[in-house]
């Protein structure tokens, strides 16, 4: 931000100012700033004076400072009624409204003094280098993550190994054996004019074996050659011979669709 | 003169750390040495850089020691840009420092108060360099964070320890109120053997 380098015309006979405000680390350093270059006596400082002065400095402030040089500005103003208020001479009590300002000047004084002492101490310090030094950024937030595609795939690799493998099964196509479980039906049916679905089923049936006895059996049932009755629900069906056992294994009325189910790995 | 064993332990840690270490640090390197051994050793390690020619030299900072290069060199290995000086800090951050150093521990409205302006910024800023730290919260109304300075600002400043600090009755306040003309005659007078 800049200020006007020129004097204006509300200044008349007195000097500008070439004020640069980000020089200054706040009103209070403007206002010291300000009675140095007046020579002013601390102890006696014309606030009518020093008041106008800050305004015009901090005339062309933006909005982000504005609130602490304006908070100044406004306490100077007060000062400056308080100042023009009539009093008696020497009269007791009277305390000088000044008083706080300048409490706080010499105290930031000293904090600036303080300051200037440490100033120096760290460019001194800096004038030595320990041993493989690092720029300092002991506790600044993380840098921004910068990776190639090899870190990147390394890093995906190692979440995806973090996630606990799934039971996986490999999904297998097996075709079901209807045609033999026909044959198998028929030779039962031949010697047999009736059994129960456990019994067309053998001993100890695989899962194909089940599925493939039942799809012979919808399609026995289905040509006319057998009937399947039930006596109640869930009980066990019965398998019937509704033909002559060599009328049995007749060729269908149509190919059966090919059916394949998926199991699983063994 | 060839360093004893333990110095040169030290040497070795010395050199290989990051940071100051402080002298029960160092006495973990050897458990059987006493700590007046460690400093014996210290001794005669910053006799060896001293008296013997070495680049680097032994410091006392931040409650550790640590080596760093002379200043004599700092200007030649800038120019060579083998390293940088440590940034600078604003004069904000720098007032701030100052203020938060000769009253720790200290809120921030205390802060804000002596500097004028609204501290904030600069004390988060402050806070992730690692300077300042949350040394505890006051008694106050809404229990205000309080701040003190950290190792890392004895370092950044080349501080043994606070103590370090000048006092500041030490400081010349230039602005000071006009005293009577007996005063000023005696203050004089009073700083003139000081001055010799």
């Amino acid at each position: 931000m800049s200020t006007p380098a020129g004097p204006t015309s509300a200044l008349g006979a007195e000097p500008a100012f070439v004020v640069q405000l980000d020089a200054f680390s706040g009103p209070l350093d403007l206002l010291l700033h300000l009675l140095r270059e007046e020579q002013i006596d601390i102890a006696d400082i014309p606030i009518a004076r020093i008041a106008d002065q800050f305004l015009r400095a901090i005339h062309e402030l933006g909005l982000n400072q504005a609130a602490d040089y304006l908070e100044m500005a406004g306490r100077l103003l007060r000062l400056k009624a308080q100042m023009l208020l009539p009093r008696r001479e020497g009269e007791e009590g009277w305390e000088d409204p000044r008083h706080e300002l300048v409490r706080r000047l010499l105290e930031y004084q000293l904090v600036r003094e303080v300051a200037g002492w440490l100033e120096r101490a760290a460019e001194r310090r800096a004038d030595q280098l320990p041993r493989g030094y690092l720029p300092p950024a002991p506790e600044l937030p993380p840098l921004p993550l910068t990776l190639d595609l090899l870190e990147l795939l390394r890093a995906v690799e190692k979440v995806i190994a973090e996630i606990p493998s799934p039971v996986l099964h490999r999904v297998v196509a097996r075709p079901l054996d209807t045609e033999g479980a026909t044959r198998r039906l028929v030779s039962m049916l031949t010697e047999r004019e009736e059994f129960t679905w456990l019994e067309a089923l053998g001993p100890e049936p695989t899962i194909v074996d089940v599925l493939s006895t039942l799809l012979a059996l919808l399609e026995l049932a289905r040509r006319g050659s057998i009937r399947l009755a039930q006596s109640q629900a869930f009980a066990t069906f019965v398998i019937r011979r509704e033909r002559q056992p060599d009328d049995l294994a007749a060729p269908p009325t149509e190919a059966p669709d090919a059916a394949q189910v998926p199991g699983p790995v063994d | 003169m060839p360093l004893k064993s333990l110095a040169q332990l030290i040497e070795a840690a010395l050199f290989a750390a990051n940071r100051p270490l402080t002298i029960e640090e160092l006495q973990t390197l050897e458990p059987e040495a006493s700590l007046a051994e460690v400093r014996a050793a210290l001794d005669e390690l910053r006799e060896h850089y001293d008296f013997d020619g070495h680049a680097v030299e032994l410091l006392e900072l931040a409650g550790g020691y640590q080596l760093l290069t002379r200043r004599v060199f700092m200007e030649a290995i800038e120019r060579a840009q083998l390293s940088v000086r440590t940034p600078r800090l604003t004069a904000a951050a720098m007032e701030t420092l100052a203020v938060v150093a000769y009253r720790q521990p200290v809120g921030r409205a205390e802060i804000e108060e002596i500097r004028g302006v609204s501290a904030g910024g600069v004390l988060r800023t402050l806070q992730e360099r690692g300077l300042i730290e949350v040394v505890g919260r006051s008694e106050g109304m809404g229990r205000p964070l309080l701040y003190g300075t950290t190792a890392l600002f004895l370092e950044l400043l080349g501080l043994r320890d606070l103590g370090e600090l000048p006092k500041t009755e030490e400081f010349s306040v230039a602005l000071q109120p006009h005293k009577p003309e007996a005063a000023d005659s005696e203050e004089a007078a009073a700083s003139v053997p000081a001055e010799s």
